[in-house]
C-alpha cells in the first residue's frame, strides 16, 4: 500500500517536471547551481593581501628603506671617549697619562695587586694554562671551580655556592632560572641593571616598590594578597619573590633587611639578595648585610654577589640551600651555556677569601675610612652626599639640578676632570639612560678603599671640596 | 637547558627527508645537496658546485635516521618514563629513598620553589647518566686530559672523589680548536707577565675607569685580525650575544634568527623587544620567505614598514656540526637590504685557510657581515667575546653596550693570551707555528670525519667542521657510550634531549690541532670498538675504505688528508 503512494507521488513528480514551463527549470537549475557553488566557496576571504601581484609585492621591496643599523654617534657624546688606564688600576693610577690616587675603582679590599694574589693566579697559570675551553658540563670543571665552591660556601655558612664567570651574568641568569612567567616579583626602584634584565628576561610580573620604603612594600603584598583570596587556585601556582640589594649600587643605602624578612614570612615570599657592593664590606668577618644585621643566613633564599668588587677578581657567585642553589646548575642559564670561569681568576677568588678570613680587623677599617671620607665630604655647597657612611661606594649628587640632566653631567664631568688634574682619580656613574627603569640623578661615584690613608682621604675630601665650590658657585 | 614536557623538542621540526632544502632558488642557481646526491652515488663523498655563489664544494649531510632505530628509541624514553613514573611512586610512598634536597621546614607552605614535575625529566632520566656531565679535570683542557676519578654510591645523587686521576685522557671534548689551551710558550709567558704587572681583576667597567691601555690594544688588533674597521672585547661570550643585540634593534625592529641558534642569541633577542621569527635551521629558501613576507606585509597589526630586520645566525652550530650557508646569506641580505649579525663563536680561528673564520672559509668580505661577532673561549684559548664591524657600529657599542656601562671589564692576564694567540695565527710573532695551526686543524677535521663514515657510523654536519656529532639516538647508548669511552682513557661529550631533539641524541666530537695522527687513531680504535659493542654503526651509505675502492669517476675527487 505504501510503495503504490510512493510509485504515485514519484510518477506524479516526473509529470510535473514534463508540464513545467522551460524558463521555470531553467530558473531552478541556475538556483540549484548557486546553491552548489555557495557550499563550496569560502564565505570570507582568508588574506586580503593574496591579491598583490608579484609585481607588486617585488615594487614594496624595492621601495623598503631601513632605517641605519645604528643612529650616528656625535663625536663629542660624554661616553664614547673612555679613559686610559695605563699600568695596573690600583691604589696608585694612572689615568690619560697623569698619576693619580684611585678613588674610582671598587677595589674595597685593596686586593688587586696584592702579591698573594698574583703568585696563586700566577701557580694556577702554570698548571692550567688561561682558558677553559668549554662549560662547565663538558670538562670545563676543573678542581679549583670546585674549590672555590666550597670555600665560598663555607665562608657564608651557606649549604652551597654556585660560580658564574661573569659578575652581570650571575643574577641575571638567577632571578630568571626561579622565576617565570605569571609569578610576581616584588622589586625595589633603585635595583641596579643586572637585576632589570634578569627579571625581563623572567617575563614575570614586576612590582616596584619605593626605595627602601617597606610600608610600600607591604602595601603591594597586601594588594596581592587580596588578588590571591579572590583567585586562591592560580595563587598556589603563583612564586613571590622579593628582590633587594644589599647596599644599593645606585644610591649607597643599604636594605632594611630585619623588616624583610618579617614580610617574607608574613606574605611567604622568597627573598633574594643581590650582595656586590655589601659582600666583603658590612658584618665582621665581612659576610654581608646578613652578618650586619645579624640575620640568619637560611632565612635569605638566595644570595648572589660578584667577586669583581672586594674579591678584586672576575666572575660572581650564588649561595644557599642547597635545594635552591643546585637547581641553577641545569637552569642558570649564564652557568649552562657559558665557558666557565678561568682558572687563574678562581685561583685568586680563593687567595683573596684567605686573605679576608686571616684578617677580619680589614672590614672595621674600611669602616672607619668610609666614616672619615663620608664626614669630611659634608657640607659641601652645591654637592650633596648620598649614600650611607659605612657604604665604601656613594655618590655626590648635585643639590640643585640646572634642570636639564645633559648640563648636570657636564658639571659633574667638569669636577671631575679637575680632581683628575689635581691628582684624584674619580668618575661618574654611568647609567644607560633611556634603558634604566628609574633612572638616578646623575652623580659622581666615591669608591673607599682600606688602601688610601687618612692623609689622602683628607686630601681628596678637600680637594673636591675646593674644585666644587670652583664650579659650582 | 630546561627539561620540560615539549621544553625543546618543539624547537626544530625533525628533518624527515634527512636533507635539507633541494631544488631551485629563485636567483637562478641550482644548489644539489650532498644527501640527494649521495642517493644517487649510493655514497656520500660527492663533491658539488654550486654555482657562482660557493668557490668551494659545500658537502653537508644528515643522514635520515632508520625507521627501526627511530622507533626503538621512542620506545626507549617510554620505558624510561614509565619506570620514572613508578619510582616517584615508590618515592612517594617512601618504599624507595629520597636523595634530593628538600624545602626547609620554615617553608614548606610556600609556593613550591620549583614545580614537582618539571623535574621529572632530571630526576628519573638525566639522574641515571649524570656521571656523564660535569667530569671535574685537573690539567690543562689540551690534546690530553687529567680526570679526577669520582664514585657514586647512591645512583648519582652525590659523587665521591677516590683522590685518584685518571691520567693522560684524550680530550675530544674541549673546544680546543687550535691547541692554544697550554701550560708553556708564548701565550702562558706573556700572561704571567702581564699578570704580574696588571693583577688579575679591573674593579670597575669600561666606562668608568676599567679601560686599560690593554683593551684598547686588543681591540686594535681583533679589528686588523678581522678585517674590519673596527672592534670591541667583552668579558664574556655568552653576555657579548645577550647584552648587544639589545642595543642593536628593539621594537619595531625584526628579528630573523636560525632555530638552532645558541641561547644566547636567542636570550638577547628576547630581552631587545624586536619580534622575533625563526627560520628553518640553514634553509635559504625559508630565510627568503621571511625576509620578502616581512617587507611585504610589515608589521602585523599596525601594518607599518619594519624599521630594520637583523638576520642571526652562526658561523659553526655546535650542535649539528654544519656551517652557516653565508654565501646564500649575504645574497639575501643584499637584495632584501636586511643587516647580518654572524655569530662566529665556533668558527673563529677554526675554519678558513688563514684562521678568520666563516667568512675566510668562503671568501668572502668581512665588511658584507654588518656585525661579526665571536669569542674567545675557544680557538684561542682564554675567554671573552668580540664585536667587529664599521666604525659608526662600534661607536655606537662604546656608548651604549650593556656591557660597556654595566659589567666588570676583562681581565687584563686573559687580554695578553688573547693577543698573544692572536698574534700567531696572524704569523705576527714571526713563525708560522700559528698558520701549521690552521692547518693541522683542517686536516684533522677531514682525516676524522672520513674515517668515522668509513666506519658505518651517522656523521652529522659540514665535512670541514671540527665540530663532528656521531648519532646515538636511544637514550641507553648515551650514558654506555659516554662510559665506555671514558674506560678507554677518551673523553667525550654525549648529549641528549633537551639540547637535541628528542630522537636525535649524539656524542660530540671537537677536533684540534693538538691532536696527533696517532691521538687520533687511538681515539678512531676506540671509537670503532665501541661502535661494534653498542652497535651504533647504523648508517646505510657505507664508504668503502680508500683501498679497497675500485677506481672509478668518484674516487679521483678524493684528495685530502
Amino acid at each position: 500500500m505504501e510503495t503504490a503512494t510512493e510509485q504515485w507521488v514519484l510518477v506524479e513528480m516526473v509529470q510535473a517536471v514534463y508540464e513545467a514551463p522551460a524558463y521555470h527549470l531553467i530558473l531552478e537549475g541556475i538556483l540549484i547551481l548557486w546553491i552548489i557553488r555557495l557550499l563550496f566557496s569560502k564565505t570570507y576571504k582568508l588574506q586580503e593581501h593574496s591579491d598583490l601581484t608579484v609585481k607588486e609585492k617585488e615594487e614594496l621591496i624595492e621601495e623598503w628603506q631601513p632605517e641605519p643599523l645604528v643612529p650616528p654617534i656625535s663625536k663629542d657624546h660624554p661616553a664614547l671617549n673612555y679613559n686610559i688606564v695605563s699600568g695596573p688600576p690600583s691604589h696608585n693610577i694612572v689615568v690619560n697619562g697623569k698619576e693619580c690616587i684611585n678613588f674610582a675603582s671598587f677595589n674595597f679590599l685593596g686586593l688587586l695587586d696584592n702579591p698573594r694574589l698574583k703568585a696563586a693566579a700566577l701557580a694556577s697559570l702554570k698548571k692550567y694554562g688561561v682558558g677553559t675551553c668549554g662549560p662547565r658540563g663538558f670538562y670545563g670543571t676543573f678542581d679549583v671551580h670546585l674549590d672555590l665552591e666550597d670555600r665560598l660556601a663555607k665562608f657564608m655558612k651557606t649549604e652551597e655556592a654556585i660560580i658564574y664567570s661573569y659578575g652581570f651574568a650571575t643574577i641575571a641568569s638567577a632571578i630568571p632560572a626561579y622565576s617565570k612567567r605569571g609569578d610576581i616579583v616584588f622589586v625595589d626602584k633603585a635595583a641596579c641593571f643586572a637585576i632589570q634584565k634578569g627579571l625581563q628576561a623572567s617575563r614575570s610580573d614586576i612590582k616596584l616598590f619605593k626605595h627602601n620604603d617597606m610600608a610600600d612594600l607591604e602595601r603591594l603584598l597586601k594588594e596581592q594578597e587580596i588578588e590571591d583570596q579572590k583567585n586562591p587556585r592560580k595563587a598556589r601556582v603563583t612564586r613571590r619573590f622579593i628582590v633587594a640589594e644589599g647596599l644599593y649600587m645606585n644610591t649607597g643605602a643599604i636594605c632594611p633587611l630585619p623588616e624583610l624578612v618579617k614580610l617574607k614570612y608574613k606574605y611567604k615570599a622568597r627573598i633574594f639578595l643581590e650582595e656586590s657592593l655589601s659582600f666583603g664590606v658590612l658584618g665582621e668577618h665581612g659576610r654581608g648585610v646578613t652578618e650586619h644585621y645579624g640575620i640568619n643566613i637560611d632565612d635569605i633564599d638566595l644570595i648572589s654577589a660578584n667577586m669583581e668588587n672586594s674579591l678584586a677578581s672576575v666572575g660572581g657567585f650564588c649561595c644557599g640551600r642547597s635545594f635552591v642553589i643546585d637547581h641553577q646548575r641545569l637552569s642558570g642559564q649564564g652557568y649552562c651555556f657559558s665557558a666557565s670561569l678561568p682558572p687563574l681568576l678562581a685561583a685568586a677568588a680563593i687567595e683573596a677569601l684567605n686573605i679576608m678570613e686571616e684578617n677580619p680587623g680589614i672590614f672595621a677599617v674600611l669602616k672607619e675610612k668610609c666614616e672619615q671620607i663620608h664626614k669630611a665630604l659634608q657640607g659641601i655647597s652645591g654637592l650633596k652626599v648620598v649614600g650611607k657612611s659605612f657604604s665604601p661606594a656613594f655618590h655626590l649628587q648635585l643639590e640643585k639640578s640646572t634642570g636639564s640632566r645633559e648640563r648636570d653631567v657636564k658639571l659633574l664631568q667638569e669636577i671631575v676632570s679637575q680632581c683628575m688634574n689635581r691628582s684624584i682619580a674619580l668618575t661618574q656613574a654611568r647609567y644607560l639612560e633611556k634603558e634604566e627603569k628609574c633612572l638616578p640623578p646623575p652623580s659622581i661615584r666615591v669608591v673607599v678603599t682600606v688602601e688610601q690613608t687618612e692623609e689622602e682621604l683628607e686630601k681628596a675630601a678637600s680637594t673636591i671640596k675646593e674644585v666644587a665650590q670652583a664650579i659650582l658657585l | 637547558m630546561r627539561p620540560g614536557p615539549g621544553g625543546c623538542c618543539c624547537r626544530r621540526p625533525t628533518r624527515a627527508n634527512g636533507c635539507f632544502a633541494n631544488g631551485e632558488v629563485p636567483n637562478g642557481y641550482v644548489r644539489s645537496t650532498a644527501a640527494a646526491a649521495a642517493a644517487a652515488a649510493g655514497q656520500i663523498h660527492h663533491v658539488t658546485q654550486n654555482g657562482g655563489l660557493y668557490k668551494r664544494p659545500f658537502n653537508e649531510a644528515f643522514e635520515e635516521t632508520p625507521m627501526l632505530v627511530a622507533v626503538l628509541t621512542y620506545v626507549g624514553y617510554g620505558v624510561l618514563t614509565l619506570f620514572g613514573y613508578l619510582r616517584d611512586f615508590l618515592r612517594h610512598w617512601r618504599i624507595e629513598k629520597c636523595h634530593y634536597a628538600t624545602e626547609r621546614e620554615e617553608q614548606k607552605d610556600f609556593v613550591s620553589l620549583y614545580q614537582d614535575f618539571e623535574n621529572f625529566y632530571t630526576r628519573n632520566l638525566y639522574m641515571r647518566v649524570r656521571d656523564n656531565w660535569n667530569r671535574p679535570i685537573c690539567s690543562v683542557p689540551g690534546a690530553k686530559v687529567d680526570i679526577m676519578e669520582r664514585q657514586s654510591h647512591d645512583y648519582n645523587w652525590s659523587f665521591k672523589y677516590t683522590g685518584n686521576i685518571i691520567k693522560g685522557v684524550i680530550n675530544m671534548g674541549s673546544y680546543n680548536y687550535l691547541g692554544f689551551a697550554r701550560n708553556t710558550g708564548s701565550c702562558q709567558e706573556a700572561a704571567a707577565r702581564v699578570l704580574e704587572e696588571y693583577g688579575v681583576g679591573v674593579c670597575s667597567t669600561r666606562q668608568e675607569i676599567g679601560n686599560l691601555d690593554k683593551h684598547e690594544e686588543l681591540e686594535k688588533l681583533v679589528a686588523t685580525f678581522l678585517g674590519v674597521e673596527a672592534s670591541m672585547a667583552y668579558g664574556m661570550g655568552f653576555a657579548t650575544n645577550s647584552m648587544n643585540i639589545p642595543a642593536l634593534v628593539g621594537k619595531g625592529c625584526l628579528i630573523l634568527s636560525d632555530e638552532l641558534n645558541h641561547a644566547s642569541l636567542v636570550l638577547g633577542a628576547r630581552l631587545s623587544g624586536a619580534t622575533i621569527r625563526i627560520f628553518k635551521h640553514n634553509n635559504m629558501q625559508s630565510l627568503e620567505k621571511l625576509l620578502k613576507d616581512a617587507i611585504v606585509y610589515g608589521q602585523p597589526r599596525t601594518r607599518r614598514p619594519w624599521k630594520k630586520i637583523l638576520i642571526l645566525v652562526e658561523g659553526i652550530y655546535s650542535m649539528e656540526g654544519s656551517i652557516v650557508r653565508l654565501p646564500e646569506v649575504i645574497a639575501l641580505k643584499k637584495k632584501y637590504k636586511a643587516y647580518l649579525y654572524l655569530d662566529e663563536a665556533h668558527s673563529i680561528g677554526a675554519l678558513g685557510p688563514t684562521g678568520r673564520g666563516v667568512v675566510d672559509y668562503f671568501g668572502l668580505n668581512p665588511e658584507d657581515v654588518d656585525v661579526l661577532m665571536g669569542t674567545f673561549t675557544k680557538s684561542f684559548g682564554a675567554s671573552g667575546g668580540y664585536i667587529g664591524g664599521k666604525k659608526e657600529l662600534i661607536d655606537y657599542l662604546r656608548t651604549h653596550s650593556h656591557s660597556a656601562v654595566y659589567a666588570t671589564s676583562m681581565s687584563p692576564p686573559v687580554v695578553e693570551q688573547i693577543i698573544t694567540s692572536m698574534k700567531c695565527i696572524m704569523g705576527l710573532d714571526g713563525t708560522s707555528l700559528g698558520k701549521e695551526c690552521v692547518q693541522q686543524l683542517a686536516e684533522n677535521t677531514r682525516y676524522f670525519r672520513r674515517r668515522l663514515k668509513e666506519m658505518g657510523f651517522i656523521i652529522y654536519g659540514n665535512e670541514d667542521s671540527p665540530v663532528v656529532p656521531l648519532m646515538l639516538y636511544m637514550p641507553a647508548k648515551i650514558g654506555a657510550f659516554g662510559r665506555e669511552m671514558l674506560k678507554r682513557n677518551i673523553g667525550v661529550v654525549v648529549v641528549g634531549f633537551p639540547a637535541t631533539p628528542i630522537s636525535e641524541s649524539r656524542a660530540r666530537f671537537c677536533l684540534s690541532a693538538a691532536h696527533t695522527k696517532e691521538i687520533l687513531d687511538t681515539a678512531l680504535k676506540e671509537i670503532d670498538e665501541v661502535g661494534d659493542l653498542l652497535q651504533l654503526k647504523y648508517s646505510r651509505h657505507r664508504l668503502v675504505p680508500l683501498l679497497d675502492r675500485p677506481f672509478d669517476e668518484t674516487t679521483y675527487e678524493e684528495t685530502e688528508d
